[in-house]
Protein backbone atom coordinates (compact mmCIF):
# COMPACT_ATOMS: atom_id res chain seq x y z
CA UNK A 1 0.00 0.00 0.00
CA UNK A 2 2.23 2.78 -1.20
CA UNK A 3 -0.24 5.55 -0.45
CA UNK A 4 -0.91 4.39 3.07
CA UNK A 5 2.78 3.86 3.82
CA UNK A 6 3.53 7.41 2.84
CA UNK A 7 0.45 8.75 4.56
CA UNK A 8 1.52 7.01 7.73
CA UNK A 9 4.91 8.60 7.40
CA UNK A 10 3.36 11.99 6.80
CA UNK A 11 0.84 11.76 9.61
CA UNK A 12 2.53 9.79 12.34
CA UNK A 13 5.40 11.67 13.95
CA UNK A 14 6.88 8.63 15.65
CA UNK A 15 6.74 6.61 12.45
CA UNK A 16 8.28 9.48 10.55
CA UNK A 17 10.89 10.01 13.21
CA UNK A 18 11.77 6.37 13.27
CA UNK A 19 12.04 6.06 9.55
CA UNK A 20 13.38 9.38 8.48
CA UNK A 21 15.94 10.40 11.04
CA UNK A 22 18.57 10.89 8.41
CA UNK A 23 19.70 14.22 7.04
CA UNK A 24 22.35 13.80 4.40
CA UNK A 25 24.04 11.02 6.34
CA UNK A 26 25.31 13.26 9.12
CA UNK A 27 25.36 11.92 12.63
CA UNK A 28 24.95 8.26 11.92
CA UNK A 29 28.23 7.82 10.11
CA UNK A 30 30.71 6.37 12.52
CA UNK A 31 33.72 8.46 13.47
CA UNK A 32 35.70 5.85 11.61
CA UNK A 33 33.72 6.40 8.45
CA UNK A 34 34.21 10.12 8.66
CA UNK A 35 37.90 9.62 9.18
CA UNK A 36 38.05 7.39 6.14
CA UNK A 37 36.11 9.80 3.99
CA UNK A 38 38.46 12.56 5.06
CA UNK A 39 41.44 10.46 4.03
CA UNK A 40 40.47 10.93 0.43
CA UNK A 41 40.39 8.72 -2.64
CA UNK A 42 42.75 5.78 -2.75
CA UNK A 43 42.96 5.60 -6.53
CA UNK A 44 46.31 7.35 -6.46
CA UNK A 45 47.71 5.46 -3.54
CA UNK A 46 48.41 1.89 -4.52
CA UNK A 47 49.61 -0.63 -2.01
CA UNK A 48 53.18 -1.21 -3.11
CA UNK A 49 53.57 -4.45 -1.17
CA UNK A 50 52.97 -7.28 -3.56
CA UNK A 51 50.00 -9.47 -2.93
CA UNK A 52 49.22 -12.56 -4.97
CA UNK A 53 45.78 -11.53 -6.08
CA UNK A 54 45.66 -7.73 -6.17
CA UNK A 55 46.68 -6.04 -9.39
CA UNK A 56 49.08 -3.31 -8.31
CA UNK A 57 50.69 -2.34 -11.58
CA UNK A 58 50.10 1.25 -12.61
CA UNK A 59 47.26 1.49 -15.10
CA UNK A 60 48.42 1.23 -18.67
CA UNK A 61 46.54 1.14 -21.91
CA UNK A 62 46.24 -2.44 -23.12
CA UNK A 63 43.70 -4.67 -24.75
CA UNK A 64 43.09 -6.44 -21.48
CA UNK A 65 41.53 -3.27 -20.15
CA UNK A 66 39.14 -2.88 -23.09
CA UNK A 67 36.60 -5.26 -21.66
CA UNK A 68 36.72 -3.63 -18.24
CA UNK A 69 36.39 -0.19 -19.81
CA UNK A 70 33.27 -1.35 -21.64
CA UNK A 71 31.74 -2.68 -18.41
CA UNK A 72 32.60 0.51 -16.55
CA UNK A 73 31.09 2.65 -19.31
CA UNK A 74 27.91 0.60 -19.04
CA UNK A 75 27.90 1.26 -15.30
CA UNK A 76 28.66 4.94 -15.95
CA UNK A 77 25.61 5.24 -18.21
CA UNK A 78 23.42 3.92 -15.39
CA UNK A 79 25.04 6.17 -12.81
CA UNK A 80 24.54 9.20 -15.09
CA UNK A 81 20.86 8.23 -15.32
CA UNK A 82 20.48 7.85 -11.57
CA UNK A 83 22.30 11.08 -10.75
CA UNK A 84 20.29 13.02 -13.33
CA UNK A 85 17.03 11.49 -12.12
CA UNK A 86 17.55 12.53 -8.49
CA UNK A 87 18.76 15.99 -9.54
CA UNK A 88 15.69 16.55 -11.73
CA UNK A 89 13.38 15.27 -9.01
CA UNK A 90 14.84 17.67 -6.46
CA UNK A 91 14.77 20.58 -8.92
CA UNK A 92 11.14 19.92 -9.79
CA UNK A 93 10.05 20.58 -6.21
CA UNK A 94 7.65 17.64 -6.39
CA UNK A 95 9.00 16.25 -3.13
CA UNK A 96 7.43 18.38 -0.44
CA UNK A 97 8.37 16.28 2.56
CA UNK A 98 11.74 17.49 3.85
CA UNK A 99 12.84 14.05 4.95
CA UNK A 100 12.03 12.35 1.64
CA UNK A 101 13.81 15.21 -0.11
CA UNK A 102 16.83 14.56 2.10
CA UNK A 103 16.87 10.92 1.00
CA UNK A 104 16.65 11.89 -2.66
CA UNK A 105 19.40 14.47 -2.21
CA UNK A 106 21.69 12.03 -0.40
CA UNK A 107 21.14 9.24 -2.90
CA UNK A 108 21.69 11.67 -5.78
CA UNK A 109 24.96 12.87 -4.27
CA UNK A 110 26.09 9.28 -3.94
CA UNK A 111 25.27 8.53 -7.58
CA UNK A 112 27.24 11.61 -8.59
CA UNK A 113 30.21 10.28 -6.62
CA UNK A 114 29.82 7.03 -8.52
CA UNK A 115 29.81 8.96 -11.82
CA UNK A 116 32.99 10.79 -10.85
CA UNK A 117 34.75 7.64 -9.67
CA UNK A 118 33.83 5.64 -12.78
CA UNK A 119 34.96 8.44 -15.09
CA UNK A 120 38.27 8.63 -13.25
CA UNK A 121 38.78 4.87 -13.37
CA UNK A 122 37.93 4.61 -17.07
CA UNK A 123 40.36 7.42 -17.84
CA UNK A 124 43.06 5.84 -15.72
CA UNK A 125 42.62 2.58 -17.63
CA UNK A 126 43.22 4.48 -20.86
CA UNK A 127 39.60 4.57 -21.93
CA UNK A 128 37.16 7.30 -22.85
CA UNK A 129 34.20 7.78 -20.51
CA UNK A 130 30.84 7.93 -22.27
CA UNK A 131 28.90 11.17 -22.16
CA UNK A 132 25.81 11.63 -20.05
CA UNK A 133 22.82 10.26 -21.96
CA UNK A 134 19.92 12.55 -22.84
CA UNK A 135 17.00 11.73 -20.63
CA UNK A 136 13.30 12.43 -20.50
CA UNK A 137 12.52 12.16 -16.82
CA UNK A 138 10.07 15.06 -17.04
CA UNK A 139 7.37 12.63 -18.15
CA UNK A 140 7.93 10.54 -15.03
CA UNK A 141 7.95 13.55 -12.74
CA UNK A 142 4.75 14.87 -14.31
CA UNK A 143 2.98 11.72 -13.19
CA UNK A 144 3.41 12.68 -9.57
CA UNK A 145 5.28 11.79 -6.38
CA UNK A 146 4.24 8.15 -6.18
CA UNK A 147 5.45 7.46 -9.73
CA UNK A 148 8.67 9.28 -8.92
CA UNK A 149 9.32 7.13 -5.87
CA UNK A 150 8.39 3.92 -7.65
CA UNK A 151 10.71 4.85 -10.50
CA UNK A 152 13.51 5.57 -8.05
CA UNK A 153 13.02 2.17 -6.45
CA UNK A 154 12.82 0.43 -9.82
CA UNK A 155 15.96 2.12 -11.11
CA UNK A 156 17.96 1.35 -7.96
CA UNK A 157 16.86 -2.29 -8.03
CA UNK A 158 17.86 -2.35 -11.70
CA UNK A 159 21.24 -0.82 -10.87
CA UNK A 160 21.93 -3.47 -8.26
CA UNK A 161 20.99 -6.23 -10.72
CA UNK A 162 23.16 -4.61 -13.39
CA UNK A 163 26.30 -4.54 -11.24
CA UNK A 164 25.68 -8.13 -10.13
CA UNK A 165 25.21 -9.25 -13.72
CA UNK A 166 28.34 -7.43 -14.89
CA UNK A 167 30.73 -8.46 -12.10
CA UNK A 168 31.78 -11.68 -13.81
CA UNK A 169 32.94 -9.77 -16.90
CA UNK A 170 35.48 -7.67 -15.03
CA UNK A 171 39.10 -8.84 -15.38
CA UNK A 172 41.06 -6.38 -13.24
CA UNK A 173 40.76 -7.22 -9.54
CA UNK A 174 40.92 -3.60 -8.38
CA UNK A 175 38.18 -2.67 -10.82
CA UNK A 176 36.12 -5.58 -9.51
CA UNK A 177 36.68 -4.41 -5.93
CA UNK A 178 35.45 -0.96 -6.88
CA UNK A 179 32.40 -2.36 -8.71
CA UNK A 180 31.51 -4.54 -5.72
CA UNK A 181 31.78 -1.55 -3.40
CA UNK A 182 29.23 0.28 -5.55
CA UNK A 183 26.99 -2.78 -6.09
CA UNK A 184 26.26 -3.09 -2.37
CA UNK A 185 25.47 0.62 -2.07
CA UNK A 186 22.92 0.39 -4.91
CA UNK A 187 21.44 -2.57 -3.03
CA UNK A 188 21.12 -0.45 0.09
CA UNK A 189 19.37 2.26 -1.92
CA UNK A 190 17.03 -0.28 -3.48
CA UNK A 191 16.10 -1.82 -0.13
CA UNK A 192 15.50 1.58 1.44
CA UNK A 193 13.23 2.72 -1.38
CA UNK A 194 11.38 -0.61 -1.48
CA UNK A 195 10.83 -0.15 2.23
CA UNK A 196 9.68 3.45 1.81
CA UNK A 197 7.08 2.28 -0.68
CA UNK A 198 5.83 -0.35 1.71
CA UNK A 199 6.76 -3.11 -0.70
CA UNK A 200 6.35 -6.04 1.61
CA UNK A 201 7.57 -4.96 4.98
CA UNK A 202 4.52 -2.87 5.71
CA UNK A 203 2.56 -6.00 6.33
CA UNK A 204 1.75 -7.79 3.14
CA UNK A 205 3.63 -11.05 2.82
CA UNK A 206 6.85 -10.46 4.68
CA UNK A 207 9.82 -8.99 2.90
CA UNK A 208 9.23 -10.50 -0.50
CA UNK A 209 8.63 -7.07 -1.93
CA UNK A 210 11.53 -5.47 -0.15
CA UNK A 211 13.74 -8.33 -1.29
CA UNK A 212 12.29 -8.74 -4.78
CA UNK A 213 14.14 -11.97 -5.54
CA UNK A 214 14.13 -13.51 -2.09
CA UNK A 215 17.31 -14.65 -0.34
CA UNK A 216 19.44 -14.54 -3.49
CA UNK A 217 19.68 -11.48 -5.71
CA UNK A 218 19.45 -11.99 -9.46
CA UNK A 219 21.84 -10.34 -11.86
CA UNK A 220 20.69 -8.93 -15.18
CA UNK A 221 22.75 -8.82 -18.34
CA UNK A 222 23.64 -5.55 -20.03
CA UNK A 223 21.20 -5.87 -22.92
CA UNK A 224 18.28 -6.48 -20.57
CA UNK A 225 19.24 -3.56 -18.33
CA UNK A 226 19.62 -1.15 -21.24
CA UNK A 227 16.26 -2.26 -22.58
CA UNK A 228 14.71 -1.58 -19.18
CA UNK A 229 16.08 1.99 -19.01
CA UNK A 230 15.24 2.82 -22.63
CA UNK A 231 11.94 4.51 -21.63
CA UNK A 232 13.94 7.11 -19.72
CA UNK A 233 16.21 7.97 -22.61
CA UNK A 234 15.35 10.80 -24.97
CA UNK B 1 41.42 -2.78 25.05
CA UNK B 2 39.03 -0.40 26.76
CA UNK B 3 35.64 -0.67 25.10
CA UNK B 4 35.35 3.11 25.01
CA UNK B 5 38.14 3.17 22.45
CA UNK B 6 36.40 0.67 20.18
CA UNK B 7 34.54 2.06 17.19
CA UNK B 8 32.09 -0.83 17.23
CA UNK B 9 32.23 -2.51 20.66
CA UNK B 10 29.14 -4.53 19.82
CA UNK B 11 31.27 -6.69 17.52
CA UNK B 12 33.67 -7.38 20.36
CA UNK B 13 30.94 -9.19 22.28
CA UNK B 14 30.69 -11.90 19.65
CA UNK B 15 32.86 -14.92 20.29
CA UNK B 16 33.38 -17.67 17.74
CA UNK B 17 35.21 -20.68 19.07
CA UNK B 18 37.44 -23.17 17.36
CA UNK B 19 40.86 -23.51 15.85
CA UNK B 20 39.87 -23.68 12.20
CA UNK B 21 41.21 -21.14 9.76
CA UNK B 22 37.64 -19.94 9.21
CA UNK B 23 37.07 -19.32 12.92
CA UNK B 24 40.33 -17.41 13.08
CA UNK B 25 39.39 -15.26 10.08
CA UNK B 26 36.01 -14.43 11.59
CA UNK B 27 37.51 -13.64 14.98
CA UNK B 28 40.01 -11.31 13.36
CA UNK B 29 37.33 -9.75 11.15
CA UNK B 30 35.21 -9.05 14.22
CA UNK B 31 38.19 -7.72 16.17
CA UNK B 32 39.24 -5.44 13.32
CA UNK B 33 35.65 -4.36 12.88
CA UNK B 34 35.21 -3.66 16.56
CA UNK B 35 38.39 -1.61 16.60
CA UNK B 36 38.26 0.18 13.27
CA UNK B 37 34.67 -0.23 12.10
CA UNK B 38 32.83 -2.59 9.80
CA UNK B 39 34.55 -1.31 6.63
CA UNK B 40 37.92 -2.59 7.83
CA UNK B 41 36.69 -6.11 7.06
CA UNK B 42 37.23 -5.42 3.34
CA UNK B 43 41.01 -4.91 3.29
CA UNK B 44 41.50 -7.40 6.08
CA UNK B 45 39.72 -10.20 4.24
CA UNK B 46 41.35 -9.33 0.91
CA UNK B 47 44.78 -9.47 2.54
CA UNK B 48 44.13 -12.53 4.70
CA UNK B 49 42.61 -14.61 1.91
CA UNK B 50 45.36 -13.54 -0.51
CA UNK B 51 47.97 -14.62 2.01
CA UNK B 52 46.23 -17.97 2.46
CA UNK B 53 46.53 -18.55 -1.27
CA UNK B 54 43.51 -20.81 -1.05
CA UNK B 55 40.96 -21.50 -3.74
CA UNK B 56 37.27 -20.83 -4.12
CA UNK B 57 36.37 -23.64 -1.73
CA UNK B 58 38.30 -21.93 1.06
CA UNK B 59 36.64 -18.61 0.31
CA UNK B 60 33.22 -20.27 0.26
CA UNK B 61 33.91 -21.96 3.58
CA UNK B 62 34.82 -18.59 5.06
CA UNK B 63 31.53 -17.20 3.79
CA UNK B 64 29.72 -20.30 5.08
CA UNK B 65 31.13 -19.68 8.56
CA UNK B 66 29.95 -16.09 8.41
CA UNK B 67 26.48 -17.21 7.36
CA UNK B 68 26.36 -19.80 10.19
CA UNK B 69 27.16 -16.94 12.54
CA UNK B 70 24.43 -14.72 11.13
CA UNK B 71 21.82 -17.49 11.09
CA UNK B 72 22.55 -18.34 14.70
CA UNK B 73 22.53 -14.64 15.62
CA UNK B 74 19.02 -14.11 14.30
CA UNK B 75 17.76 -17.49 15.54
CA UNK B 76 18.78 -16.65 19.09
CA UNK B 77 17.53 -13.08 18.71
CA UNK B 78 14.06 -14.30 17.76
CA UNK B 79 14.02 -16.47 20.88
CA UNK B 80 15.59 -14.05 23.33
CA UNK B 81 15.12 -10.39 22.46
CA UNK B 82 12.32 -8.66 24.32
CA UNK B 83 10.62 -5.52 23.15
CA UNK B 84 10.69 -5.95 19.39
CA UNK B 85 7.65 -4.67 17.57
CA UNK B 86 5.58 -7.07 15.47
CA UNK B 87 7.24 -5.79 12.30
CA UNK B 88 10.70 -5.99 13.84
CA UNK B 89 10.16 -9.59 14.94
CA UNK B 90 8.89 -10.39 11.44
CA UNK B 91 12.03 -8.82 9.98
CA UNK B 92 14.30 -10.78 12.36
CA UNK B 93 12.63 -14.03 11.28
CA UNK B 94 12.95 -13.14 7.60
CA UNK B 95 16.62 -12.30 8.03
CA UNK B 96 17.15 -15.55 9.92
CA UNK B 97 15.49 -17.47 7.10
CA UNK B 98 17.55 -15.66 4.45
CA UNK B 99 20.81 -16.47 6.26
CA UNK B 100 19.76 -20.11 6.65
CA UNK B 101 19.20 -20.29 2.87
CA UNK B 102 22.66 -18.80 2.39
CA UNK B 103 24.13 -21.52 4.62
CA UNK B 104 22.44 -24.24 2.59
CA UNK B 105 23.48 -22.77 -0.74
CA UNK B 106 27.10 -22.22 0.27
CA UNK B 107 27.43 -25.71 1.75
CA UNK B 108 25.95 -27.19 -1.43
CA UNK B 109 28.34 -25.17 -3.59
CA UNK B 110 31.35 -26.31 -1.57
CA UNK B 111 30.26 -29.92 -2.01
CA UNK B 112 29.65 -29.43 -5.73
CA UNK B 113 33.23 -28.17 -6.05
CA UNK B 114 34.49 -31.29 -4.32
CA UNK B 115 35.19 -29.65 -0.99
CA UNK B 116 34.04 -30.34 2.54
CA UNK B 117 31.74 -27.72 4.05
CA UNK B 118 32.87 -26.48 7.45
CA UNK B 119 30.68 -27.29 10.39
CA UNK B 120 28.64 -24.79 12.35
CA UNK B 121 30.98 -23.21 14.90
CA UNK B 122 30.32 -22.76 18.59
CA UNK B 123 29.19 -19.18 19.14
CA UNK B 124 28.63 -16.78 21.99
CA UNK B 125 26.95 -13.43 21.41
CA UNK B 126 27.50 -11.96 24.85
CA UNK B 127 25.00 -9.25 25.73
CA UNK B 128 23.77 -8.74 22.17
CA UNK B 129 20.25 -9.94 23.02
CA UNK B 130 19.94 -8.08 26.32
CA UNK B 131 17.43 -5.68 24.78
CA UNK B 132 16.09 -4.33 21.53
CA UNK B 133 18.71 -1.61 21.32
CA UNK B 134 21.72 -3.88 21.67
CA UNK B 135 20.24 -6.42 19.26
CA UNK B 136 19.60 -3.82 16.57
CA UNK B 137 22.98 -2.17 17.03
CA UNK B 138 24.78 -5.50 16.79
CA UNK B 139 22.69 -6.59 13.80
CA UNK B 140 23.50 -3.30 12.06
CA UNK B 141 27.23 -3.62 12.49
CA UNK B 142 27.25 -7.35 11.80
CA UNK B 143 25.43 -6.91 8.49
CA UNK B 144 27.71 -4.00 7.53
CA UNK B 145 30.76 -6.10 8.41
CA UNK B 146 29.36 -9.00 6.41
CA UNK B 147 28.96 -6.82 3.34
CA UNK B 148 32.50 -5.52 3.78
CA UNK B 149 33.88 -9.04 4.24
CA UNK B 150 32.18 -10.33 1.10
CA UNK B 151 33.41 -7.27 -0.83
CA UNK B 152 36.91 -8.08 0.39
CA UNK B 153 36.66 -11.69 -0.72
CA UNK B 154 35.07 -11.03 -4.12
CA UNK B 155 38.19 -10.03 -6.05
CA UNK B 156 39.94 -13.23 -4.95
CA UNK B 157 37.29 -15.58 -6.31
CA UNK B 158 38.50 -17.41 -9.42
CA UNK B 159 35.31 -18.84 -10.89
CA UNK B 160 32.73 -16.45 -12.36
CA UNK B 161 29.99 -18.82 -11.18
CA UNK B 162 31.23 -18.68 -7.61
CA UNK B 163 31.54 -14.90 -7.92
CA UNK B 164 27.94 -14.74 -9.13
CA UNK B 165 26.83 -16.83 -6.15
CA UNK B 166 28.77 -14.67 -3.68
CA UNK B 167 27.46 -11.54 -5.39
CA UNK B 168 23.87 -12.73 -5.16
CA UNK B 169 24.37 -13.21 -1.41
CA UNK B 170 26.24 -9.99 -0.62
CA UNK B 171 23.52 -7.97 -2.33
CA UNK B 172 21.04 -9.45 0.13
CA UNK B 173 23.32 -8.69 3.07
CA UNK B 174 23.51 -5.09 1.88
CA UNK B 175 19.72 -4.93 1.70
CA UNK B 176 19.57 -6.42 5.21
CA UNK B 177 21.98 -3.77 6.43
CA UNK B 178 19.86 -1.01 4.95
CA UNK B 179 16.65 -2.37 6.52
CA UNK B 180 18.20 -2.70 9.99
CA UNK B 181 19.61 0.82 9.67
CA UNK B 182 16.21 2.22 8.79
CA UNK B 183 14.69 0.62 11.90
CA UNK B 184 17.40 2.34 13.93
CA UNK B 185 16.68 5.63 12.14
CA UNK B 186 20.15 5.57 10.63
CA UNK B 187 21.03 6.37 7.00
CA UNK B 188 20.67 3.14 4.99
CA UNK B 189 23.64 3.96 2.78
CA UNK B 190 25.83 6.45 4.62
CA UNK B 191 28.83 6.05 2.31
CA UNK B 192 29.03 6.16 -1.48
CA UNK B 193 31.30 3.11 -1.53
CA UNK B 194 31.20 0.05 0.72
CA UNK B 195 34.94 -0.03 1.08
CA UNK B 196 37.40 2.20 2.90
CA UNK B 197 38.65 5.23 0.99
CA UNK B 198 42.23 4.39 1.76
CA UNK B 199 43.02 0.70 1.92
CA UNK B 200 46.68 1.41 2.79
CA UNK B 201 45.96 3.29 5.99
CA UNK B 202 43.58 0.59 7.15
CA UNK B 203 45.93 -2.20 6.21
CA UNK B 204 48.63 -0.59 8.29
CA UNK B 205 46.27 -0.42 11.25
CA UNK B 206 45.02 -3.99 11.01
CA UNK B 207 48.50 -5.45 10.55
CA UNK B 208 48.36 -7.07 14.04
CA UNK B 209 45.35 -9.11 12.93
CA UNK B 210 46.99 -10.32 9.75
CA UNK B 211 50.19 -11.56 11.34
Amino acid sequence: MTDSALRELADDPSSRKRFFKMMGGAGAVSAFGVLLAACGDDDDKKDTASTPAAADEPAKKDDGAKGDIAVLNFALTLEFLEAEFYAKVIDSGIVKDKKVAAIATKFGETEQEHVDALKATITKLGGKPVSAPKTKFEETIDKGLMTVLETAADVENLGASAYLGAAGRIKNKDVLAAALSIHSVEARHAAALNQLLGRGFGGKGGLKGTLPDGAFAKGMDEAAVLAAVKPFLA
Amino acid sequence: MASSRLVAPELATIDIKGTTREAFLIRATLAAGATYGALSATPYITKALAQDGGGDVDILNFALTLEYLETEFYTRAVAQVKGLSGDEMKLAKELRDNEAEHVDALAATVKKLGGTPVKKPSLDFGAAFANRTSFLKTANTLEDAGVSAYNGAGPLIKSVDVLAAAGSIVQIEARHAALIRLIRSKPPAPLAFDKPATMDAILAKIKPFIG
